[in-house]
């Protein structure tokens, strides 16, 4: 059918059933993105008192304050691990629940999706159990006269790196996952026959192929890391704290909302940014096909 | 041996867990010849391409290809092309890079990789396509790229697994010819898997045909389809009547086979025929001759006429037994409800005996 054969109903239609979601996406995003983006040319004046006049000087200071360079630099590098970390981590994992031939695959994706069914609070204070040191590793280790002292591992930045791939692994699995899964068997047993050995045939088929799920559980592990908050908070100390952290104590310590909201907008154009340039050399067609298999 | 077998499958078996999917299966072929295996689905056609190939493992048995051992060598290192029933091209390669696939495996220079596969690609009628994607092809051109894909790398021996039965009708009358010529063309050795008889009639040299991943019956087309060697063979090719009965009589080589319901045939007699065997007569459909009530023999009643055009096919019932015949017209059609006589030559009768085979 032709557009020009639609009715006014049917051309109402398809904007009645989106609607909701366009209301919902306007009042808890655009509105407030919007009004942080106000704010962030108010004038601080002090702790909770901003000025209504037009100023650059936050976005002013971001750009010229170093101290806000190095934690977003950080924040990048920390991410950065991570994501890699739940790469190379998750793919053998989700490479195994792919090609298994074990009957009740769904147990081993439910295992996978188990630890959502507990606060994720909770999964992170957990590690301050193991990690601490009245904690489980360094208790074992003093028992056994293997150390004198407990060892730091926790309120580092490797405890926070650990904290998120904690966190963000399944992603990472159940992305690769799909990806695999949708890839034909009989591709690899064709590469088999015409002379690959088998880690030959995973280079030349398996790995090509699940390859824009591995790029969109990247992503997907990426931005989430550089946007989170509570890790750091629980598992860092001052001294690794993100991004996210900045903007929290800047808004709830400081009371500076002007400097908050610029900062908030800094973080949300970077990882807006990360995800637009890394579509437009991925394709995010090829992103999108690799989560929906 | 001076004439070793180009394929030779010794009592292969092969069981997924419990069940036995492939049951001593001993097969010879020629160098060069085309074979068919033909079974209905779950008979092991695929099982038994697949452990030649080296995607499965016989639990017992001995394959021998080219004269040499294999079921015990890697996959890689057999020289065997495989055709997928979903052609399985690589999809993120393009033409060239598929065909040549195999090629770089086994080392071959970049240069004459390059006039291998064009000469491949003419081979299968599609020169001038190396930097497409399969994903830009027609489902009959993926057909090709997958055979040239396997016949470039000069395997012992070409596996093609139902190649034919993701195709549409009249394209896939087209590839069987072609297929054919192609096959002829290289001389390589072929063992095609299907369910379609037709199929296995028209390009075959011989027919393997399977039933529970036993072997039924190896033969020309010719034989298996006018010499069925077992109930199944005759069943499973072309349309049959299987009438029970029982030997009432031998004489000069005739024997008389009074069927259920009373009604005598007359059968030529093989050499092992006893008097008082139980028997199922097998009447080809083509062989069921129906003429004018008048004439002497067995009488029927027209119960059904399909037309199909040069001939039609009917459903008589001859005193409780219902006949299939199926006849070319010459000069008239049978209709419903019409009294006619059956006639049956004694040499079209063929005799099995009670465990369902061929007596001899
Ligand atoms: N991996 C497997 N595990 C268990 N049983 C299997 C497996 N593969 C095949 N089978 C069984 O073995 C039997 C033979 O299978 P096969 O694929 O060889 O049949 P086929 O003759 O190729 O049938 P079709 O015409 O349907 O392709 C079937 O009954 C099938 O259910
Ligand atoms: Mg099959």
């Amino acid at each position: 059918m032709s557009a020009s054969m639609l009715s006014a109903a049917d051309r109402r239609r398809p904007w009645l059933l989106l609607a909701p979601s366009l209301i919902t996406l306007f009042v808890l995003m655009i509105v407030p993105i919007g009004i942080m983006t106000i704010f962030s040319f108010y004038e601080f004046v002090t702790a909770g008192v901003e000025k209504e006049v037009f100023t650059t000087a936050n976005w002013h200071e971001f750009l010229t304050d170093s101290f806000y360079h190095m934690f977003l630099w950080k924040t990048i590098r920390v991410a950065g691990i991570t994501a890699i970390l739940c790469a190379l981590m998750g793919y053998p994992a989700a490479y195994c629940i792919a090609m298994t031939n074990y009957k009740h695959k769904w147990l081993l994706l439910l295992l996978l999706i188990v630890p959502f069914w507990i606060s994720f609070t909770i999964r992170t204070f957990s590690w301050i159990h193991i990690l601490g040191e009245q904690g489980v590793i360094n208790v074992l280790l003093l028992k056994l006269g293997l150390v004198n002292e407990p060892i730091r591992m926790l309120y580092t930045e490797g405890s926070v790196i650990m904290g998120m791939i904690h966190f963000l692994l399944p992603y990472m699995i159940l992305n690769v996952y799909v990806a695999i899964e949708g890839i034909d068997r009989n591709l690899i047993s064709a590469a088999r026959t015409l002379g690959c050995t088998a880690w030959q045939a995973f280079r030349e088929v398996v790995l090509p192929l699940s390859l824009p799920g591995l790029m969109a559980g990247l992503l997907l592990c990426f931005v989430l890391a550089a946007g989170s908050y509570v890790t750091p908070q629980i598992l860092g100390s001052t001294r690794d704290a993100l991004f996210g952290n900045i903007i929290f104590d800047t808004i709830m310590d400081e009371l500076n909302w002007p400097m908050g909201s610029t900062l908030s907008l800094v973080l949300l154009i970077f990882l807006g940014a990360v995800a637009a340039v890394y579509s437009r050399y991925m394709g995010l067609s090829r992103v999108l096909k690799g989560l929906s298999g | 041996m001076t004439t070793a077998a180009a394929v030779d499958l010794r009592d292969v078996t092969l069981a997924y867990g419990n069940f036995v999917a492939v049951k001593d299966v001993s097969l010879s072929i020629r160098k060069g010849e085309f074979v068919t295996l033909l079974g209905p689905s779950g008979c092991g056609k695929t099982t038994i391409l697949r452990s030649i190939a080296g995607l499965v493992q016989p639990t017992g048995g001995e394959i021998n290809v080219a004269g040499r051992r294999i079921d015990n060598i890697p996959i890689h290192k057999r020289n065997i092309g495989l055709v997928f029933q979903n052609y399985a091209l690589f999809p993120h390669k393009t033409i060239f890079d598929n065909i040549a696939f195999g090629l770089k495996y086994r080392n071959v220079e970049k240069a004459q990789i390059a006039t291998k596969v064009t000469r491949a690609l003419e081979m299968v009628r599609l020169p001038g396509v190396e930097r497409k994607l399969p994903s830009e092809m027609s489902g009959g051109q993926q057909q090709r790229i997958a055979l040239a894909r396997a016949i470039v790398i000069e395997p012992d021996v070409l596996l093609l697994d139902e190649p034919l039965s993701a195709l549409d009708a009249n394209l896939r009358e087209e590839m069987r010819t072609e297929l054919k010529i192609i096959q002829r063309e290289v001389g390589i050795t072929t063992i095609f898997v299907t369910h379609d008889q037709d199929e296995a009639l028209a390009m075959s040299d011989r027919i393997v045909v399977m039933n529970k991943g036993l072997i039924e019956q190896v033969g020309t087309p010719e034989e298996v389809y006018r010499r069925p060697e077992s109930r199944f063979v005759a069943s499973f090719l072309g349309q049959s009547n299987l009438l029970p009965g029982r030997i009432t009589g031998i004489v000069d080589g005739l024997a008389t086979v009074r069927l259920d319901k009373g009604h005598d045939l007359v059968a030529a007699a093989p050499a092992s025929l006893k008097d008082g065997a139980a028997v199922t007569a097998i009447v080809r459909a083509q062989k069921v001759v129906l003429g004018p009530p008048e004439r002497a023999g067995l009488k029927g009643r027209i119960i059904s006429t399909s037309y199909l055009g040069g001939s039609a096919a009917y459903f008589v019932d001859m005193g409780g037994i219902t006949l299939q015949s199926i006849a070319t017209i010459d000069d008239r059609v049978w209709r419903e409800g019409e009294e006619v006589s059956i006639a049956i030559a004694p040499s079209d009768v063929l005799l099995l005996d009670e465990g369902g085979h061929r007596l001899r």
